[in-house]
């Protein structure tokens, strides 16, 4: 059986499904949060560059190549605040973001 | 060797951008109980020039960068609006800051990174160049959120900011990525070509419309995805809610025209039903939900949501009366949310700032010409005839009845009559409620002058409606016709 675009969108589906649930479903860490985000990430950058090699065309690869960038970028970010949130609650878990109802 | 690419059209762009790079370096070296003050200044004066250059290079239709950027009447609309929302937040930020313990010079630098972000996200012209404006935006946006960083409400504000953001960010992305696969380009022009072409739309298309609009829903926080902004407006310092009232929404706003006018324009009917449906659900919750709050970041952050909700009244018409009236309204909803934010920034009672509705109670006793102020942005937000607010929603109900939206526009009319309650009891309790504690005066000259000049805006836009309606007109048409 040959490996085709399809396996390759099934395969990003399904990480993406999984990084998304991974988000609203969990509500132990935040920490699982941020690599849900980056399963998401990575997700769209199999589609990306699936489709960039079915197309014969290489701007997917490039923006693939900037979506890398830019979630390293993210995830520095995303840790800094999870730092400085945790010096003023002591508590990363879930349950304790809750200063603010809603 | 190859030539290099047009970079023209992108000037105030680039000249930001050094600029900040520049204003970093004068806060590091500079002795860091003058580096605010100074910053501050230097980062106003930048972001007025950014604002002259664009002004500068008019309008006329100009690629650059190998046709990633793109500069029209409607990005010199949008990013003049843009560029006046960040230099006033800020003016205003300026006496909370150093009150507030936040005092630290990187807030002016942060705010015009992100200022060059949203310049990016108006001028994109490519979803590659979409994808790093809004990335280079909220990333700013989120250290912002949190930039006091002893304090626990801000730090939650901007972790809620951040994961919510990035989970929006990554569904554009996904939506980005099966546009590309099914469209065979990132590029607008080559998608408007290419989909103008097909006989019926693929799945896939509609898949990455849906995933595109919902990442795009989240950052000018429409229903269903607006859970983040009550949270985030509540805890970020003021001044930093304030800046994300406007300049943000507006960049967003025009993002969200460009790709649906643009490269899904010639297929109106595939997404008119979303857009419908998350204006109506917008208006309704901002209506309903705000009258519990007693919170009056809160209550703006709902009626921020509502005001979304009636400006996408205009991309659900889609006909370029729409769009003028989008534009309309999204540069009166500027003025009135600066107005109502310079109100709250220059108060405080019992030694905090103002927070709660019931800290404004007898202000008209104590301090009239305040409460005079906030009574004209209330019952301009209201959408109360004279005031420039009816004007906006005027303008957006008018095309939606043209477009024979008839049950949309029905539906703004009635949200914006539940909306007057709670404007108008801001009013009630300002006017007939017992001053409960004497406020603390702590209004700079910068927010004196901001409140007196909206409000004048405010008040006089009936006698002048053209000046803005004409430049808006003109506008949409770049925008519809390319």
């Amino acid at each position: 059986m040959a490996v085709g675009l399809e396996h390759y969108l099934t395969v990003a589906a399904i990480l993406f499904a999984l990084g998304l649930f991974g988000i609203f479903l969990n509500r132990r860490n935040v920490i699982i949060i941020l690599m849900s985000i980056e399963l998401m990430l990575l997700a769209v950058n199999i589609n990306l560059v699936a489709f960039s090699v079915f197309l014969q065309d290489l701007v997917g690869q490039i923006f693939a190549m900037l979506v890398l960038t830019v979630a390293a970028a993210e995830a520095a970010i995303g840790l800094a605040i999870l730092v400085v949130f945790y010096r003023n609650r002591a508590s990363i878990s879930v349950e304790d973001i809750n200063q603010m109802k809603g | 060797m190859s030539e290099l690419p047009i970079m023209g059209p992108a000037l105030p762009e680039i000249f930001l951008a050094i600029a900040v790079m520049g204003l970093m370096m004068v806060g590091v070296f500079v002795k860091p109980d003058r580096a605010l003050p100074l910053v501050s200044a230097l980062a106003i004066a930048v972001l007025l020039v950014a604002g002259a250059l664009i002004a500068a290079g008019g309008g006329g239709y100009q690629l650059a960068f190998g046709d990633l950027f793109v500069v029209d009447r409607f990005a010199v609309f949008m990013k003049l609006l843009v560029i006046a929302g960040s230099v006033l937040a800020i003016i205003m930020s300026e006496g909370f800051i150093r009150r507030e313990g936040m005092d630290r010079f990187e807030y002016p630098v942060l705010i015009c990174l992100a200022t060059l972000g949203m310049l990016m996200m108006v001028s994109a012209n490519d979803l590659i160049a979409l994808y790093i404006g809004l990335e280079l935006q909220s990333l700013s946006l989120y250290v912002t959120a949190s930039l006091q960083r002893d304090r626990l409400r801000s730090t939650e504000a901007g972790l809620k900011y951040f994961v919510l953001g990035a989970l929006s960010s990554g569904m554009l992305l996904y939506g980005a990525s099966l546009i590309y696969g099914f469209g065979g380009t990132t590029e607008f022009g080559a998608l408007a070509a290419h989909f103008g072409e097909l006989e019926s739309v693929p799945v896939g298309v509609i898949t990455g419309i849906v995933f595109l609009v919902a990442g795009l829903a989240f950052k000018v926080s429409a229903v269903p995805f607006h859970m983040w902004t009550p949270d985030v407006y509540e805890g970020a310092p003021t001044p930093v809610t304030a800046f994300f009232a406007v300049a943000p929404k507006i960049a967003a706003m025009a993002l969200l025209l460009r790709v649906m006018m643009g490269p899904f324009g010639g297929m109106v009917g595939e997404w008119f039903q979303i857009i419908w449906f998350v204006s109506a659900a917008s208006m309704v919750l901002g209506a309903f939900a705000a009258i519990p709050q007693t919170n009056i970041k809160r209550l703006m952050a709902y009626s921020s949501i509502g005001h979304v909700g009636y400006a996408l009244i205009g991309l659900a018409a889609g006909t370029e009366e729409g769009v003028t009236g989008i534009l309309i309204y999204m540069a009166i909803y500027l003025v009135m949310n600066v107005g109502t934010f310079a109100c709250i920034l220059s108060m405080k009672v019992k030694g905090r700032m103002v927070e709660q509705i019931s800290d404004l109670a007898g202000l008209a006793k104590t301090k009239p010409a305040m409460a005079a102020a906030l009574l004209i942005f209330m019952f301009s937000m209201a959408g109360i005839p004279p005031m420039a607010g009816f004007f906006g929603k005027l303008y957006v109900f008018r095309a939606a009845i043209n477009a024979e939206l008839y049950t949309l526009a029905v539906i703004g009319a009635l949200a914006s009559v539940v909306s007057a309650f709670y404007y108008l009891r801001i009013v009630k309790v300002m006017y007939f409620d017992e001053p409960a504690e004497a406020f603390d005066p702590v209004e700079t000259r910068g927010l004196k002058a901001i409140i007196g000049v909206a409000g004048v805006i405010v008040l006089a836009f009936i006698f002048y409606p053209s000046l803005l309606a004409d430049n808006a007109a003109v506008a949409a048409v770049s925008l519809l016709q390319g």
